[in-house]
C-alpha cells in the first residue's frame, strides 16, 4: 500500500482513552487499522509519520 | 511430461528431500480465486493493490497507461480460468522511473526450504503459461525482497498458450527470515522505463543493479489499446525440474487465500439479511460487542477492516430494527476476527447490529 492513497487518518481510541487503532480512508473506503507492526497499512502509516506528520486524535 | 522428464524429477526429489507432497509454493496461480470482483477496470492507476484476483498485486508507477484486469473462463490445457490484461489506455511516452508489474509475494517462513543464503542453496523453477494479442516480449524476475536482490528473465508471448519454463540459479548470497513478513516476489514487468532497462541485462544472475532487471527486449504492455496478455498455471517449485502443474481444489485454494484476504459475503452491499455478517449487541451508546473468532482461518497478520450497513456504504453497520448508522470504526481486532464496533454516543444502547466486512492481511 502506498500512503498517497491513505488519507483522514486518525486515532480510533477505547472508552478508557487507549489508542487501538487507526481510522482512515484508503483509496475513498472508509478503514480500520489496527496497530499491527506487520500490516502492511500500519507501515504505510508508520512511513507517512517517520516523515514528520501527525496523526489525529480520535473523534 | 517426458519419461525422461519423470525420471529426472524422480531422482531430484530423492535427493534434495522433497518427496512427493506439496509442489508449488505459489498461491492461487491457477487464478481460480477472485474473491474482491471478477474485473476491475482503470487499473495502472494506484501503487501496490489488488483490484480482482486474489493473490495478484498490482505495482504501477507514474504511468498514464491504464488497462482491464480481468479473471476470464478460457479453458486450455487442464485450465478453467486466466488473469487478463487489456489495454484501454495507450502509454508510449515511457519516463525512467515508470513501471507495471504483476507481482505475487511469499512469506518467509513458507520459504525456508529454499535454504536461501546458504551454501546448500536450491535452484527454482519458474514455470506459467502465457498468450497475447500478438507476439512480445516481457521479464519474470525473482526479486528477494529481505536483501534486495534480483534474478530475471525473458520470455515470449504468442497468440497461442504456451507454457513457460525458466529454472534460477540458487542464491547462496542472502537468507529469507522465517517469519511473516514478505521475503519473495515473484514479478512479471510488463512495462518499465530506463531506470530499470537502463543497463545490460543478463538472464538468471542474482545482482542488486535495479536498471539490470528488465530484459533488453522488452514489450510494454501500453503499446497500444489493442495489447492483450493472458496469463495462468503459475508454479514455483524447489529443484531445476517443472513438474506439471499442481492443481488444487477450489476450496483449498480459497483457504488459502483468506490468509491474506476475506470478505463476508459475494455482495458487500447486500445487507444483513444474507449470511456471513458480523453480529453484536451495543452495552452502551458507544461500544457494540460481539463474537470475536468470525474469519474462516487464522490470517497472515492482524487485518485492516472494513465494515458496510444495508446499503452497502462503507465505514457503517445496521441497527436491527432501526436503520444504517455511519462513522463506525472497528476495534478489539486480531487475525481471527474482530470484537467490537462504536462510534462515540451514536448507538443505541442495547440494541443488536450486524455488518457484512472485508478483513485485509495482504503481504
Amino acid at each position: 500500500m502506498n500512503i498517497t492513497n491513505i488519507t483522514n487518518i486518525k486515532h480510533i481510541e477505547d472508552l478508557k482513552g487507549n489508542k487501538e487503532g487507526i481510522q482512515c480512508v484508503i483509496d475513498g473506503v472508509p478503514s480500520s487499522v489496527p496497530l499491527d507492526p506487520a500490516n502492511t497499512d500500519y507501515q504505510a502509516i508508520q512511513e507517512w509519520v517517520a516523515e514528520g506528520n501527525t496523526i489525529e486524535d480520535a473523534d | 511430461m517426458t519419461k525422461a522428464a519423470e525420471l529426472a524429477k524422480m531422482g531430484e526429489v530423492l535427493t534434495n528431500s522433497q518427496i512427493g507432497g506439496r509442489r508449488n509454493i505459489v498461491i492461487n496461480g491457477g487464478m481460480q480465486c477472485s474473491q474482491r470482483s471478477t474485473s476491475a477496470t482503470g487499473v495502472g492507476a494506484s501503487n501496490g493493490v489488488f483490484p480482482c484476483v486474489d493473490r495478484m498485486k498490482i505495482m504501477a508507477g507514474t504511468t498514464a497507461g491504464r488497462l482491464t484486469m480481468s479473471q476470464v473462463a478460457d479453458v486450455h490445457d487442464g485450465f478453467a480460468n486466466a488473469l487478463k490484461f487489456d489495454c484501454t489506455t495507450a502509454d508510449t511516452s515511457i519516463a525512467a522511473d515508470e513501471f507495471f508489474i504483476l507481482r505475487t509475494l511469499f512469506e518467509g517462513q513458507d520459504l525456508q526450504q529454499i535454504k536461501k543464503g546458504t551454501s546448500d542453496a536450491e535452484k527454482l523453477t519458474l514455470s506459467f503459461y502465457v498468450k497475447g494479442n500478438a507476439s512480445a516480449t516481457y521479464t519474470c524476475e525473482l526479486e528477494d525482497r529481505d536483501n534486495s536482490r534480483y534474478n530475471s528473465q525473458e520470455f515470449s508471448v504468442t497468440t497461442s498458450w504456451t507454457r513457460v519454463v525458466k529454472t534460477f540459479l540458487a542464491d547462496t548470497t542472502g537468507s529469507f527470515g522465517d517469519d511473516n513478513a514478505e521475503s519473495l516476489a515473484i514479478n512479471f514487468w510488463l512495462h518499465s522505463g530506463s531506470t530499470y532497462t537502463g543497463g545490460t541485462h543478463t538472464d538468471n544472475v542474482w545482482h542488486t543493479t535495479n536498471n539490470q532487471r528488465v530484459g533488453d527486449n522488452q514489450t510494454s504492455i501500453f503499446d497500444s489499446t489493442d495489447r492483450e496478455f493472458f496469463i495462468t498455471g503459475i508454479q514455483l517449485e524447489v529443484g531445476e525440474q517443472a513438474t506439471p502443474f499442481e492443481h488444487r481444489s477450489f476450496g483449498e485454494e480459497l483457504a488459502l487465500c483468506q490468509r491474506y484476504y476475506y470478505q463476508s459475503a459475494d455482495n458487500l452491499a447486500g445487507g444483513v439479511g444474507q449470511g456471513g455478517m458480523w453480529f453484536g449487541e451495543n452495552i452502551n451508546t458507544t461500544e457494540c460487542f460481539g463474537p470475536g473468532n468470525n474469519f474462516p482461518v487464522t490470517m497472515r497478520a492482524t487485518p485492516t477492516v472494513v465494515i458496510y450497513d444495508n446499503s452497502g456504504t462503507a465505514g457503517a453497520a445496521h441497527t436491527l430494527g432501526t436503520g444504517d448508522v455511519t462513522g463506525i470504526t472497528v476495534g478489539s481486532i486480531s487475525n481471527r476476527g474482530f470484537a467490537k464496533i462504536s462510534k462515540s454516543g451514536g448507538l443505541t444502547d442495547e440494541r443488536q447490529m450486524g455488518a457484512q466486512f472485508t478483513a485485509t492481511a495482504e503481504l
